[in-house]
């Protein structure tokens, strides 16, 4: 939420939080990629080294770490999305509401079928 | 007698000059044309990499070498490097504006944000053009079939 000095009374809505979720996964995402581009480099170490660090995104505990990434990474996506519409297309700003929800349903279904594909390769079956 | 001259209408005047530059207006810009390439990019990278075949547990050394093998996957990883960090830096330079009051910690966390980024970006671009697939006296094992030809 922005800094004003003197607080506010603004609690918004769908708007308004979706807004803070946008900021809170696009600086998460951003975290990730700097920490992604440094372990992806290790393959100008050696194969061994880089074998170790993807090994460590194998192990139970990442693979809910990646359903995370993903579920931000989903969010950020199809939310900014609605932005643009919101922003360029002529209906956008009255449909915003509707299109919130949309990037919703969106998002539930990638998360739907995402987690047991993740859980299959992690735990196999 | 002199005859006061009134300028036609709509010859440029303007009530105050924008103090602001064009570049946030291409900043606004760019994160939107950015945002809707990338998730071409992000989705078909979290495609191949997460979902196809056995996901994450398929990767590793040799997984990377048939990837970069092709230019397509190249190009592909680094328009992603590019637009994802200049997409994300910009985002956080907003974000530090909102925050930071003091011109001071404006200043250093900018300055902090501006030189992670440009590393980051110059590292993962020598990465995918200087990467090696078969470097000599690795295990074969750890190695793509390819290097053995
Ligand atoms: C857990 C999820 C992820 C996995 C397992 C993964 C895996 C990989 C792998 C194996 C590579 C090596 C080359 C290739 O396969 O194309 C790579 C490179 C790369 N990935 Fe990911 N990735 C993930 C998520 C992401 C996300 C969310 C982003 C963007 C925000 C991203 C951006 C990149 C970039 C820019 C490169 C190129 C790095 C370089 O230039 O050195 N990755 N990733
Ligand atoms: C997957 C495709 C993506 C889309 C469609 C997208 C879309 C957008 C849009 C439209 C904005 C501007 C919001 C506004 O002006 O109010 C934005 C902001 C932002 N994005 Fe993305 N983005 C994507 C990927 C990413 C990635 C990979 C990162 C991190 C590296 C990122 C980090 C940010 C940040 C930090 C902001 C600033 C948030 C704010 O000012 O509140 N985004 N995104």
């Amino acid at each position: 939420m922005a800094k004003a000095s003197t607080g506010t009374l603004y609690r918004g809505n769908e708007g308004m939080w979706s807004w803070v979720a946008h900021r809170v996964t696009g600086v998460g995402i951003f975290f990730f990629l700097l920490v992604h581009v440094l372990d992806t480099a290790l393959v100008r170490v050696s194969p061994e080294a880089y074998n170790a660090v993807i090994g460590t995104y194998k192990t139970p505990v990442m693979a809910f770490g990646e359903i995370a990434l993903v579920a931000a990474i989903a969010f950020h996506a199809f939310n900014g999305l609605r932005v643009i519409l919101v922003d360029f297309s002529k209906s956008g700003p009255k449909n915003q509401k509707k299109l919130f929800w949309g990037v919703m349903i969106i998002w539930l279904i990638i998360m739907l079928a995402f987690i047991p594909r993740q859980m299959m390769h992690t735990f196999g079956g | 007698m002199s005859t006061t001259s009134i300028p036609a209408p709509r010859t440029g005047y303007s009530r105050h000059k924008s103090t602001r530059s064009k570049f946030e207006m291409f900043a606004w810009l760019f994160m939107r044309i950015s945002g809707i390439v990338l998730v071409i990019l992000i989705f078909g990278h979290l495609f191949v990499n997460l979902w196809a075949g056995e996901g994450v547990q398929a990767i590793d050394f040799g997984f990377v070498a048939g990837k970069w093998a092709s230019p397509f996957w190249q190009i592909w990883d680094l328009l992603m490097l590019w637009l994802a960090m200049l997409h994300g830096t910009n985002g956080l330079r907003t974000i530090i504006m909102d925050y930071a009051e003091k011109p001071g910690t404006r200043m250093s966390l900018q300055v902090i944000l501006y030189i992670a980024s440009i590393v980051v970006i110059v590292l993962g671009t020598l990465v995918i053009f200087t990467f090696d697939p078969c470097p000599a006296g690795a295990d074969p094992a750890l190695l793509a079939s390819f290097c053995q030809a």
